[in-house]
């Protein structure tokens, strides 16, 4: 009986193969007397040189197939190793103690283990499994245990583990190794980042494959929907055998495209960029060929802390993001939050009416030190790259020009302090509020551009809160009252010659996509994943044929109407 | 031996490459080099001793070199330490 295990999908792809279970129990140390200190302390020392040369050659390595960034941990690594507070405790453990290199080693690291583990700050938390990682390899050469998978696998193989340290990842043979299922993990562990960047399917955080999967036991790990199936039939081989061929055919398609601009078929340009929650998603907004950031949420830096993040904090994590992108462009919003996104320590009373209620643009009004905080940050950034300052659920033109207002009070503070803020950049509106959608002509002698973001937009339009099931149906992104408020926003941008984009799911909608190419829509800002798909498929559409179809389409009655009329229309999006 | 107050100008403080660069310069020296901070003393040859003494931007610490080289060593190590980006 085959068996379905459910994890976090942390990298894409189908792959089917026979499970290599990888032990990386603790190692077992022992505290043993020794007779000789010094024969130990050489014993030490040649442990720690031929986990240098290891490491040396690891970092060479991944630097080399992956990029010097990947390699950074492991020079880190190298620097642990080389430390003279481990290196001097260890040997003087051994001569006062008389006890073996292994022990020495162990209580020197578990010492500043426990201290990295006790520090505040989440980045120095994660220094203590460095230590652990480093500290490993050197054990096992004292052990003389074999700790690197690579010679197991001599053969095509899925490796499961509890976790996947750094180490672990680096040394995987990727002739062999087709993917890898771990128990613990999340998205952004490092395990899943790994396999991201190595372009093979992993699923993490499954809690019990190590338990559910005898070594050689076949797999199959779907990575898109985050499934592992274990001793599968024959007949879901076969399924899954398909699925994966069709994958990897379209997934080469969709690689030509990386490194390719959005040009429709008849020749026009639209830039297609990514919404991103934390500076941490770039790597696959690069990895996917996106032309820019339509839409940085900046809500990360907030939550999951007891307190609000620094200027400072905000400042490193917007420059990161400008610089990793260049002169690409980065579109930033100001905090949304308030209303059902709650922080604890900015102690809002619960509102009967959250989405209408007290959030987003009209909180940073009011609490104007928060607000001024994150625009501090934002300018002193602006020079790292190619910024767009974005407010969110602007209403009225009043609040536009107040948050506009603030914005140029700071930037002259600045300015006067000597902060260098020469590069320009631009600042405009999310246009997600029907009132800001029939205003538009009026904003656009103000703001520098529009991003409409229809998820909040179609649930404001039809009244209708897309997360209560019961008129959940009412969710309609093709009804044509919101086609037509999203013609009137990009008609009303281009009078005044401002850019339009839109980064709710509905710019990256294979429905969609015809229709807003057709309504000349600028910038469209997507997840990461709907890039080339939505890339390939713009390069089938001819927009001026597109555009003839427009007044067809906002003149019907009903969402399912617009539906049918795109899909026959363009017949090839369903493929 | 030479010892200097220092007001640490770096962004994130001594954290990850900071602490990193400083390391690798402080072991270019023959000098022993030591980072104190509220009478704390770190290793600064030792990247685990100074990034476990979460020195932040701001803090004022004492930068001692004590050996041949302990003028050059202070002057270097100063510098990175008053880096502001």
């Amino acid at each position: 009986m085959s068996r379905e295990i459910a994890g976090v999908k942390a990298s894409a792809g189908i792959v089917i193969g026979a499970a290599l279970l990888l032990h990386n129990s603790e190692l077992e140390v022992q505290t043993v007397s020794v007779e000789d200190a010094e024969a130990e302390i050489r014993r030490f020392q040649e442990a720690l040189e031929k986990a240098k040369v290891d490491l040396q050659e690891i970092s060479e390595r991944v630097e080399r197939e992956m990029g010097s960034e990947h390699a950074d941990i492991f020079r880190a690594h190298l620097m642990v190793l080389e430390d003279p507070e481990l290196v001097d405790t260890v040997t003087g453990t051994i001569r006062q103690e008389r006890v073996n290199a292994e022990s020495a080693l162990n209580n020197a690291a578990q010492g500043f283990i426990s201290i990295f583990e006790q520090m505040d700050d989440e980045y120095m938390r994660e220094r203590a499994a460095d230590i652990r990682d480093v500290t490993r390899r050197v054990l096992s050469y004292l052990l003389g245990v074999e700790m690197g998978m690579s010679g197991q696998a001599k053969e095509e193989v899925i490796l499961v583990a509890k976790d996947l340290t750094p180490s672990d990842t680096a040394q995987l043979d990727r002739r062999y190794v087709k993917g890898f299922v771990t128990d613990i993990g999340g998205r952004t562990s490092h395990s899943a980042i790994m396999a991201r960047s190595m372009g093979i399917p992993a699923v993490v955080g499954t809690r019990e494959i190590t338990t559910a999967v005898q070594p050689g036991s076949k797999l199959i790990v779907d990575g898109h929907a985050g499934v592992v199936i274990v001793d599968p039939s024959e007949d879901e081989i076969a399924a899954y055998q398909a699925k994966q061929a069709d994958y990897d055919l379209q997934k080469a398609e969709w690689a030509k495209l990386v490194d390719q601009k959005t040009i429709s078929q008849d020749g026009h340009h639209v830039e297609l960029a990514a919404n991103i929650g934390s500076p941490q998603d770039l790597e696959e907004v690069i990895s996917h060929g996106a032309e820019g950031v339509g839409l940085f949420r900046t809500e990360f830096l907030y939550m999951g802390r007891e307190d609000f993040p620094t200027e400072e904090e905000q400042f490193q994590a917007y420059k990161q993001v400008l610089e990793k992108m260049g002169e690409k462009p980065v579109v930033i919003r100001t905090l949304d939050i308030g209303g059902d996104k709650h922080l604890p320590y900015l102690n809002l009373p619960e509102e009967m009416n959250p989405f209408l209620g007290f959030r987003a643009i009209r909180l940073c009004l009011d609490q104007q030190e928060l607000f001024r905080t994150q625009l501090r940050a934002l300018l002193r950034a602006s020079v790292y790259g190619n910024l767009k300052i974005m407010f969110p659920m602007i209403a009225t033109l009043e609040e536009f020009r107040q948050a506009k207002a603030l914005l140029e009070e700071e930037k002259q503070a600045l300015q006067k302090s000597g902060v260098d803020l020469s590069k320009p950049f631009e600042v405009g509106i999310m246009i997600e509020i029907p009132a800001a959608a029939m205003m538009a002509d009026v904003f656009a002698d103000e703001v520098d551009f529009f991003s409409i973001g229809t998820n909040d937009l179609i649930q404001y339009t039809l009244a209708a809160d897309r997360m209560n099931e019961r008129v959940s149906y009412l969710y309609q992104p093709y009804h044509p009252a919101v086609l037509r408020l999203i013609r009137q926003v990009i008609e009303a941008g281009h009078a005044k010659g401002k850019w339009v984009g839109m980064c709710g799911e509905m710019a990256g909608d294979p429905i969609a996509i015809p229709i807003l190419l057709g309504m000349g829509l600028d910038e469209f800002s997507m997840s990461a994943s709907s890039i080339l798909p939505a890339r390939q498929q713009i390069g089938g559409i001819s927009r001026e044929m597109a555009t003839k179809e427009i007044p067809q389409i906002l003149g019907m009655s009903t969402s399912r109407q617009v539906e049918d009329f795109v899909t026959n229309r363009f017949a090839h999006i369903n493929s | 031996m030479i010892e200097k107050k220092v007001v640490v100008g770096l962004p994130h403080g001594l954290h990850a490459r900071p602490a990193a660069s400083f390391v690798k310069l402080a072991t270019n020296f023959k000098s022993d080099i030591k980072l104190v901070k509220n009478g704390k003393e770190a290793n600064g040859k030792s990247i685990m001793g100074v990034m476990a003494s979460a020195i932040a931007k701001g803090d004022e610490i004492t930068l001692v070199a004590n050996g041949m080289d302990e003028a050059d060593a202070i002057a270097a190590l100063e510098k990175v330490l008053q880096e502001e980006e």
